[in-house]
């Protein structure tokens, strides 16, 4: 790039000047177009970008954290200063604990299971399969259906009184689930409609992450006699490594969010009667478009936002030392390159 | 660097896909071996299975009655009541089915298409282009990524109720006409794809600025734009949470409309279900014909990103 910024386009149509009679100082007119273009197109091309931002996005950032400092009236638009005591509010509030507890619950209910799937989903499809592109396709065919839609087909079956899986329970001689009164039970409903939706897209990701590893690595543990699972659980899963916890990082995210899912799990869509399945964010819809209390709805935004910093700053704390870990193997993977070039 | 003596655009441009299938050929050339057992096909079938019958589930209640859900001993087989379900959803007045589905296609379709210009022209600068400030402003976008939507929606429907916007799908196009992922994403596609001998041929051939970025960045970008088009679709189609805030009865859009199909004291599933499936018809349309490069659009981000 940066031999060509000096070089003159040769569109231009001057003739070029003499040897030995250059004058620096003095650029053409296309020659200085040609240097703004240089200077300044990079900034104009993300210029759209950074504008639209800073108005849907920064802006509003900025603007709950003035509004969960205010008692936010309705009718004038406008607040007064209240310093901390939404914040304190909320954090008085029961429900805000057993949402809380209830995110983290399902939030684990559905990474973890989700995630052992996910590798062995990839683990099959990584095998030297018939027909990959359709196995590849079927595995994501939930991932198109709507959160919404599929909570809805979900909270039928586990439906305490006619749904499909107490139906089966009884006939085979078990008692019925109460999947809508105990919250254990809601969460591992809740659970399941995240995991159907999301284990096959984490197992493409994964399967990326498989086909990156060199062959030589299994050629040479085969020559030493290791098994397929031997292969798997030493050759396979630590290269896998930065690529889970990418995968970690984004459920992470998305599963502290959760709303659509318990939203649909009943029709009053309140969480349950004792707030079995209140999750962070229904709490904070049912205060800001419930209630209509805007101070204590921005509020409790910015702890969901900060308990989520809090859980991404110890990923990226276990990242690091996963990643130190790998080190003595002298493998390069497709992620710790591309770290090198930052 | 390429000879002094101009060679045409033309060839610029071939020397993308040359470059590209060059790379490509480096990844297929590595044999999988372990031919898959029938256990793999035993187990992939599962998975399949269990896809699958969500689906199925919701065309057998659908396609039934009020009182299939109640039958202990009910059929296997669909009824014959879909289309009269079906037709009781999109005639339902509380739904507003067409244009809910309206809504849906077109707001999807030009957040996606937002998405794409703006990610591909700050990608390509991120990417390829030298300028002060790039390093910091892109780990800002990255950062960004961990932001979460509930973090912004209260001052956006004060905005947007003082605009008088609310209930109008202009409330839920604006906030998502740009995205930090798209960026990153085509970042990271056009820093591994392009090569920077080939914008430095373009430039010595005269090339202003945006001309490479149309002749060598575009083209370049086909690719990621189609999958980032298609993930952008899919996710604002389906997004709920600020749709069901801020849009109302009156003019929802799908997922929306499918909420209130429930919020009813009596919830009939055989008419709740059948609307789920024809609200998801659409996308499984739109499965059939692109889902392989959704496929691919996953693989390539989970490798590079």
């Amino acid at each position: 790039m940066t031999a060509t910024d000096t070089r003159r386009p040769p569109t231009s149509s001057d003739s070029p000047p003499p040897r030995g009679e250059r004058a620096p100082r003095v650029l053409s007119f296309s020659h200085k177009l040609s240097r703004w273009d240089l200077k300044f197109s990079p900034y104009l091309y993300i210029s759209p970008f950074f504008i639209l931002f800073a108005i849907v996005g920064l802006f509003p950032i900025a603007f709950t954290a003035v509004i969960s400092f205010q008692e936010w009236d309705l009718v004038r638009n406008s607040g007064t200063f209240v310093g901390f005591d939404q914040y304190i509010w909320i954090l008085g509030q029961p429900q805000f604990w057993t949402a809380l507890r209830n995110t983290f619950s399902i939030f684990l209910l559905s990474s973890v299971p989700q995630l052992i799937l996910a590798i062995f989903i990839a683990a099959m499809l990584d095998r030297n399969i018939r027909a990959k592109t359709f196995w590849r396709m079927s595995v994501l065919l939930p991932f198109v259906m709507a959160p919404v839609a599929v909570a809805l087909i979900f909270s039928n079956m586990f439906g305490d009184n006619h749904g499909l899986v107490n139906n089966v329970l009884t006939n085979i001689g078990l008692n019925p689930i109460p999947w809508h009164k105990d919250p254990f039970w809601s969460h591992i409903a809740i659970a399941t409609m995240v995991n159907f939706r999301w284990t096959g897209y984490n197992a493409l990701i994964l399967l990326a992450a498989m086909q990156a590893v060199p062959r030589e690595y299994y050629e040479a543990a085969t020559v030493d006699g290791a098994n397929a699972f031997r292969q798997f659980w030493s050759i396979t899963l630590p290269s896998l490594r930065p690529t889970l916890i990418f995968v970690i990082i984004t459920a992470t995210i998305g599963g502290l969010q959760i709303f659509d899912e318990p939203r649909m799990f009943d029709n009053t869509g309140e969480g349950g009667p004792a707030q079995q399945w209140l999750t962070i964010t229904l709490y904070l819809y049912n205060i800001g478009w419930g209630e209509f209390n805007f101070g204590r709805a921005a509020a409790l935004a910015w702890i969901l936002f900060i308990i989520i910093l809090l859980i991404g700053l110890i990923n990226l704390f276990i990242t690091r030392r996963l990643v130190r870990d790998e080190g003595g193997r002298g493998e390069i993977t497709p992620r710790r390159r591309k770290r090198v070039q930052r | 660097m390429t000879s002094l003596s101009s060679p045409p655009l033309a060839i610029i441009e071939e020397g993308i896909p040359n470059a590209k299938r060059r790379q490509r050929g480096d990844r297929t050339t590595k044999i999988r071996g372990m031919r898959a057992g029938t256990w793999v096909y035993i187990g992939l079938g599962v998975v399949i299975v269990s896809a699958i019958f969500p689906y199925y589930w919701s065309f057998l209640i659908g396609s039934g009655d009020a009182s299939t859900i109640n039958d202990p001993d009910m059929s296997w087989l669909p009824g014959g009541n879909f289309i009269a379900n079906a037709l009781s959803v999109v005639n339902d007045p509380a739904v507003n089915f067409w244009l809910a589905l309206w809504n849906s296609i077109f707001s999807s379709t030009v957040i996606a298409a937002s998405v794409v210009v703006f990610s591909t022209l700050a990608g390509w600068a991120f990417a390829k282009l030298r300028f002060r400030g790039r390093g910091w402003l892109l780990a800002f976008i990255v950062a960004t990524l961990a932001v979460p939507t509930q973090l912004g929606v209260v001052p956006l429907y004060i905005l947007f109720a003082d605009l008088g916007w609310t209930g109008n799908i202009g409330a839920i196009i604006i906030p998502a006409l740009t995205s930090a992922f798209g960026v990153f994403w085509m970042t990271q596609y056009l820093s591994q794809s392009v090569p920077d001998e080939l914008i430095e041929a373009a430039r010595v051939d005269g090339a202003s600025m945006i001309r490479t970025f149309w002749t060598v960045g575009v083209v370049a970008a086909r690719p990621a734009a189609a999958m980032l088009f298609l993930f952008t679709f899919v996710n604002a189609w389906n997004n709920f949470f600020w749709p069901f805030i801020v849009l109302d009865r009156q003019s929802p859009t799908l997922p929306v409309a499918l909420s209130l199909l429930q919020s009813n004291y009596f919830v009939d599933y055989s008419i709740v279900l059948a609307g789920v499936l024809l609200a998801t018809i659409p996308l499984l349309i739109l499965f059939a014909f692109a889902g392989r490069q959704l496929v691919n659009g996953i693989m390539a981000g989970a490798v590079k990103g």
